[in-house]
């Protein structure tokens, strides 16, 4: 339990995500609209990787013939069903109530404060120059 | 759906540890990397024929399907091979990610490229189904014994279909023949027949693999708008041609040939058979060759594959339909590598006891195929 330094800022790139494995959980970490999300790298349905999900746009409509593109980018639609989930809380929108992607919170912090810090992971060189991508696990 | 979120997650190391079960599954698609593949097994002209016009559909578009699907080629996002090519043609890709990890005993080929059954110039489909067949087994059963190809016919040209059946029979290397549910006649007709007195007397399943365009449209409706409809029709176009099959009287007629609907769900199946039952008791003086009531012939006769499996709210739901058809009367399929793929380990959210399990993913299978 606790943070894991799992990458520098700029090593995803916006779009992309990385994998990582923290306390034997395979989890996934994506660059969005200038944030991180981490979630799971599994989807609830049946169990394809979510690092291979396509990020799209949230897409609905009030009628036909209307339509309405938010949160571009931010949603998750599964590599194999299509089921999409909120990247932002692992919500999924083909069944809310029920379903959802474990999420995982991440934070961001310079290299001068890990240096000083408790949260040092063992494995990864920190240096102070940089940001670095904080999971909480 | 409530119970996914218990489910074990997919363990990398050891991918089939909660399925210690040797699975069968009854629909793999292999594809061509370029359709040059199969000039080995074509003639000067046919090659030629290929590269200069290709495949004739009565469809539009020649390097699509008519309703644009949700992925590219129809497939995972995660199943394109590294070195390159579509999804499911490379051999060494397809058993890491599949074959191996969800413990593939053996495994169905069900080859959709160039559409062979839907082919309208029939001399070219009967040289491109005869290159078809011999591709799955130099390219594919050959080099993986694990795979066991089917004689993939056009029903439409009947006689070279019969005497593709009866070549392919010969070998000894195939275990179905398969047909297209979308043909330019319902599968009843008579003009089909010759088929099912070769694949009968050949000991062979009729499988019917969804797919293929005879020029209908793919609902009785008319021609839907969305990918959304059309997926569905794959059940509509299944149903009709199990009620074609069944008043037309071919189990009747040929009593040892078996049938096989692949990936057309099969949630439907019960409730048309308790409507058949109903209206030939009013209406049997209409098909007196039909003997027995409908329901007899497909419990008897009749199999389904599982894949893309039902997913009723209430997954208790699930286990009435299974029991209503039977049991012994499903087959595990996956349809790798496409998109709707089912992964064994957790497609089914209905709990099924150890011996249901053995029958549904394997037992019914080996029994119907006559797998070693």
């Amino acid at each position: 339990m606790g943070h894991h330094v799992v990458a520098t800022t700029s090593e995803i790139a916006p779009g992309g995500n990385k994998v990582v494995t923290l306390e034997g959980r395979e989890i996934v970490v994506f660059h969005v609209n200038g944030q991180f999300f981490a979630l799971l790298n599994r989807c609830p349905h049946e169990g394809a990787p979510l690092a291979r999900a396509a990020c799209v746009a949230h897409l609905s409509s009030d009628e036909p013939g209307q339509f309405k593109r938010t949160r571009i980018g931010e949603m998750l639609r599964c590599a194999w069903h299509g089921w999409e989930f909120d990247m932002r809380t692992g919500q999924s929108y083909c069944d809310p109530a029920r379903v959802r992607v474990r999420s995982y919170p991440v934070a961001i912090a310079t290299g001068e404060t890990l240096a000083k810090g408790p949260y040092v992971a063992e494995t990864f060189p920190v240096t102070v120059q940089e940001s670095y991508v904080l999971v909480h696990v | 759906m409530a119970d996914v979120l218990e489910q074990p997650p997919a363990r990398a190391e050891s991918p089939n540890a909660n399925s210690k079960l040797k699975v069968i599954d009854c629909d793999i698609h292999p594809s061509l990397k370029t359709r040059a593949d199969l000039h080995p097994f074509l003639s000067k002209r046919w090659q030629q024929h290929l590269q200069t016009y290709g495949g004739h559909l009565r469809t539009p578009f020649t390097s699509t399907t008519p309703y644009p699907r949700s992925s590219p080629l129809l497939a995972r996002r995660d199943a394109w091979p590294p070195n390159g090519g579509p999804p499911g043609s490379d051999l060494a890709f397809m058993r890491r990610q599949h074959l191996d990890p969800i413990n593939v005993e053996f495994g169905i080929l069900q080859v959709l490229d160039l559409l062979v059954v839907s082919q309208q110039n029939q001399e070219f489909g009967a040289a491109l189904q005869r290159a078809i067949n011999e591709w799955q087994i130099e390219c594919w059963s050959k080099p993986e014994p694990r795979l066991k190809a089917s004689i993939v016919v056009g029903q439409d040209n009947t006689e070279a279909a019969v005497a593709e059946i009866e070549r392919c029979a010969t070998t000894g290397k195939y275990v179905q023949v398969n047909v297209s549910p979308r043909a330019n006649e319902p599968l009843g007709r008579r003009r089909y027949w010759p088929l099912y007195a070769v694949t009968e007397a050949a000991n062979l399943p009729l499988g019917i693999h969804v797919g293929g365009y005879g020029g209908h449209a793919p609902t009785g409706s008319g021609w839907p708008s969305y990918y959304n409809e059309e997926h569905h029709s794959n059940a509509h176009s299944v149903a009709a041609q199990l009620s074609s099959l069944v008043l037309e009287g071919v189990p009747e007629r040929f009593p040892k040939l078996k049938f096989v609907f692949i990936e057309g769900g099969f949630g439907w199946a019960p409730a048309l058979t308790w409507r058949l039952d109903k209206h030939w008791q009013r209406f049997r003086d209409e098909v007196p060759h039909v003997r027995r009531p409908p329901s007899e012939y497909v419990r008897e006769r009749f199999w389904f594959t599982t894949q893309p499996i039902e997913e009723p709210e209430n997954s208790g739901h699930l286990r009435d339909v299974l029991e209503w058809i039977g049991i012994d009367r499903l087959l595990f399929s996956s349809d790798y590598p496409h998109w709707d793929y089912d992964d064994a380990r957790f497609a089914f959210k209905t709990p099924l006891t150890e011996a249901e399990r053995a029958k549904i993913f394997n037992a019914n299978a080996r029994a119907l195929y006559r797998l070693g």
